[in-house]
């Protein structure tokens, strides 16, 4: 018997703190999008512009699929905030990370 | 005595959330800074196979991509068209990992099935990728030890193509506990959870994939 058996009431659907789930319409979309995003960051590669725009672009193109994925795929956008917090966190400091190890060694992007 | 479904037997928690769900998200934060350490290592030493070519060694004159070195030109390994592809699989990969979940959720047993079959054909489509291009570096004489650019490089879509393996056989159980009953719109948590790994390891591919891939020195 659960708890909330015991207590005499029904399982929640939602938690606290979450919102309803995008239907696959939304979720198709995203997927066309990030194919986009995809196909942009390869045509970026072969375009052979200057190194200082391309690096620019493919970073953002590359930070905005991960958001994607991260907020709609993973439902982050609309899950508990904790939950956010708690991966936030982790790029926080993978971040911290990066920047240390490649300034340490002399190490860049390009 | 039968055991009540997973999703009957989730308790109230004091944050709100279900605690295997907090833990997969603490797992993956993690995993960040695991996947995070590794392609920061490979952006540190993929510079570092030009030393060894500089001093003579030919046999370490492997490189990612086209390049000329001391007046003499090298092709490159990276064969964009083709890691394209993979990529766009994987990415595609999550579409229907997020499709399956949405079915499960409403009931739909037969729309989950059909996409968690097809996220793990393409999880499986990807890993033979790598494979291939595993294969044919080494054929071209790259190898974990020919220099820093083969040891990271290997080492950091090795652990990668590693995640997506698990993943497979994480799907591939789910198919299995589905086709058994045992997993319907009641215990969807662990296809969601399931689903919350799935895209982490895509995620880090569309990070290697521009990090590594798309952006040469």
């Amino acid at each position: 018997m659960t708890l909330s058996e015991i207590r005499g009431k029904k399982e929640p659907a939602r938690r606290a703190g979450e919102r309803p789930h995008p239907g696959p319409r939304l979720y198709v979309t995203i997927g066309v999008i990030l194919a986009l995003g995809e196909a942009s960051e390869v045509a970026m590669f072969y375009a052979g512009l200057p190194q200082w725009p391309t690096v620019a672009v493919l970073v953002a193109l590359m930070v905005v699929n991960f958001f994607m994925v991260v907020l709609w795929f993973m439902h982050l956008l609309f899950d508990n905030r904790f939950l956010s917090s708690l991966f936030v966190g982790g790029l926080v400091l993978t971040g911290a990370l990066f920047v240390v190890v490649l300034a340490t060694l002399g190490a860049g992007l390009f | 005595m039968e055991h009540a479904p997973a999703a009957e037997r989730a308790l109230e928690t004091s944050t709100g959330i279900d605690n295997r769900k907090l833990l997969m998200w603490l797992f993956l934060a993690s995993e960040c800074l695991f996947f995070g350490s590794l392609i920061a290592a490979y952006l540190v030493y993929r510079g570092d196979h030009e030393v060894p070519c500089r001093a003579g060694d030919l046999a370490a004159c492997v490189f990612p991509t086209d390049r000329t070195v001391n007046g003499v030109e090298y092709e490159g390994l990276f064969d964009i068209p083709f890691t394209s592809v993979s990529a766009f699989v994987l990415l595609m990969s999550s579409v229907s990992m997020v499709l399956s979940l949405a079915a499960i959720q409403r009931g739909d047993q037969r729309g989950f099935r059909v996409w968690l079959m097809t996220t793990a054909l393409l999880g499986i489509v990807f890993v033979g990728g790598q494979a291939f291009e595993f294969t044919e570096f080494h054929e071209k004489g790259l190898s974990l030890g020919t220099n820093l650019f083969g040891t990271t490089f290997f080492v950091t879509t090795g652990f990668h193509g590693a995640h997506v393996t698990v993943g497979v056989l994480i799907l591939l159980s789910l198919l299995v506990m589905s086709f058994r009953g045992r997993l319907g719109q009641a215990q969807s948590l662990h296809v969601e959870l399931a689903g919350l790994y799935w895209h982490f390891v895509d995620v880090v591919f569309v990070v290697i994939f521009s990090l590594i891939y798309l952006l040469q020195p």
